[in-house]
């Protein structure tokens, strides 16, 4: 699937409830990550659901693989990875999430409260993205 | 006459959310504000803002007038033998805080503290901080699968070695009301001191801390209608006398010198600085609206709203009710089936229906219970039939999303 794509899906949305079958949806497509890498170490702090990630690097290209045991967030990453998985770092830090996020109408979703996993996921992301280019 | 239909005298109710009519289920996190509260916190900074208890002025008069006023509604809510028991603070969090950094906990003898699987975060780090630094153990009185305190348990726990006893009167994330007198008296039988948090019940019950016996009893305004920061410690006389200041500073002392300083008597001893005077202002109004309303015709119907709730939650196909109590107050838990706890949130949101989904800050009890958080509906007394009507149709329009 292609952020194009995604992004195309999204203006046919009439209603919050087309947005929420197409979340879950796409988020069915994210690979079940393998128990081993479901462990605390590869948590992400922060969240109210459990998220995982794991990832690596090859030929500057960074591989991100997530998992959540909450449907909608599973939606949520599945549009993040979308969006930067197999960019390079440098690429990945001149990806502006928030906007992309802002133009979908899922700002609440990024919003500053308390446990939310978009919005740690992404810090997370940016973080191994910057150690990844330095 | 008191009045038994209250839901106009909430401004915000008549809001709506994410484009729909708002109905407002998380009345455990913090219950919405009438408009009498909402006044009185502007007259008071209109009309009367001025510092308490020192300048010679007449704004200062009456500000000082309002806030002792509601330190006595606040004695005559709990049956506070003297308003010198009334200590103002933050909230509940704040005044458990209070207890466990004052309370002369540690002696050679007494080396445990009493909590239970119910608590909430609030009643259980405090307790953690303290027994840190003093080398005491925490230990938890332990629930059936229907969340209800293992008494037996409570009566081999609760012994010569205990120092304190902090328990919560209902739970925050199961609704179950705990038999307090009865784990009071397990702690006095012992000489133990026995704390009661009241924040999920100063609401719905008549409090009477003669009658319950406990040493401390703390709530929040936030809880019952009032502002955000602000919140009561009761404590007995004799024990807050004996009881040495946690934060030092104005207001609280008596005589100070470059080297040392005498405290005032409780309960200035224990507010130090200026006080929360909007919040205490805005108490005041609260409990006064308390009176004005037929708290006990309101109370049962909310009880029987609740009551009817749970029993359709119950009959719905993929609802699990988690916490079976024999006396539930006025909150819910649940999980739905294929789901977790914020997908249901979110889909309940986004149908202007505000809940709360998660652990409840009560992280030991979820994993007592092995889930990873609920779904938590929790209503006040001026939910109607109509709340509870959205909730399950919002529930099962929900169910069709997973």
């Amino acid at each position: 699937m292609e952020l194009a794509e995604i992004k195309e899906s999204f203006e046919f949305f009439d209603d919050w409830e087309d947005k929420y079958r197409f979340i879950l949806e796409i988020g069915k497509d994210l690979p079940d990550m393998d128990d081993d890498y479901r462990i605390e170490k590869n948590l992400i702090r922060g969240c109210q659901s459990q998220v995982w990630l794991v990832y690596a690097i090859e030929d500057n290209k960074l591989r991100f693989q997530i998992d959540s045991d909450a449907h909608i967030v599973r939606g949520l990453l599945k549009i993040l990875l979308v969006a930067i998985n197999n960019l390079s770092p440098s690429e990945i830090i001149e990806t502006d999430l928030e906007t992309l996020f802002e133009e979908l109408g899922l700002m609440a979703h990024l919003s500053m409260s308390r446990g939310n996993g978009l919005r740690a996921m992404i810090g997370k992301i940016n973080q191994i993205a910057e150690n990844g280019a330095s | 006459m008191s009045k038994t239909n209250i839901r106009s005298d909430f401004p915000i109710l008549a809001t709506s959310s994410r484009g729909k009519p708002l109905t407002y289920l998380d009345n455990a996190a913090t219950t919405q504000k009438p408009q009498c509260v909402i006044d009185k916190i502007g007259d008071y900074y209109a009309t009367f803002n001025a510092n308490v208890h020192r300048a010679a002025h007449e704004m200062a008069e009456k500000a000082t007038a309002e806030l002792e006023r509601t330190r006595e509604s606040c004695a005559k809510f709990l049956n506070a033998k003297s308003t010198n028991e009334i200590i103002f603070t933050k909230g509940t969090t704040e005044s458990i805080n209070l207890v466990a950094n004052s309370v002369p906990l540690f002696s050679e003898k007494r080396r445990n503290i009493v909590i239970s699987e119910l608590e909430h975060h609030s009643n259980i780090v405090p307790w953690h901080l303290v027994a840190e630094r003093h080398n005491l153990r925490v230990a938890a009185i332990g629930i059936s699968d229907d969340g209800e305190l293992d008494l037996n348990q409570a009566r081999s726990l609760i012994n010569d070695d205990t120092a304190l006893v902090a328990i919560t009167h209902v739970s925050n994330g199961l609704g179950v009301v705990n038999d307090v007198k009865a784990i009071c008296r397990m702690a006095r039988e012992h000489g133990a001191l026995c704390l009661v948090d009241g924040a999920q019940s100063a609401l719905h019950f008549p409090i009477n801390v003669e009658d319950i016996d406990c040493d401390f009893f703390v709530f929040s305004g936030h809880k019952l209608f009032g502002p955000t920061g602000i919140g009561v410690l009761w404590g007995r006389i004799e024990l807050l006398e004996k009881m040495t200041p946690w934060q030092g500073g104005g207001e609280m002392i008596e005589k100070v010198s470059i080297t040392s300083s005498t405290y005032q008597q409780p309960p200035f001893k224990f507010e130090a600085g200026t006080p929360n005077i909007a919040g205490a202002v805005g108490l005041g109004a609260a409990l006064k609206y308390l009176e004005q309303i037929d708290r006990d015709s309101l109370g049962k119907a909310q009880d029987s709203l609740v009551k009817n709730t749970t029993e359709r939650l119950a009959d719905m196909p993929g609802i699990k009710l988690i916490g079976n109590p024999n006396k539930r107050s006025a909150i819910i838990s649940f999980l739905v089936e294929n789901s977790h706890p914020n997908d249901i949130g979110t889909l309940l949101d986004q149908q202007g229906i505000a809940l709360r989904a998660g652990h409840h800050c009560n992280m030991p009890l979820m994993d007592r219970l092995g889930i990873p958080g609920t779904v938590r509906a929790s209503f006040s007394l001026y939910n109607d039939d109509s709340d509870g009507d959205r909730l399950i149709s919002g529930l099962e329009k929900a169910q069709t999303f997973l």
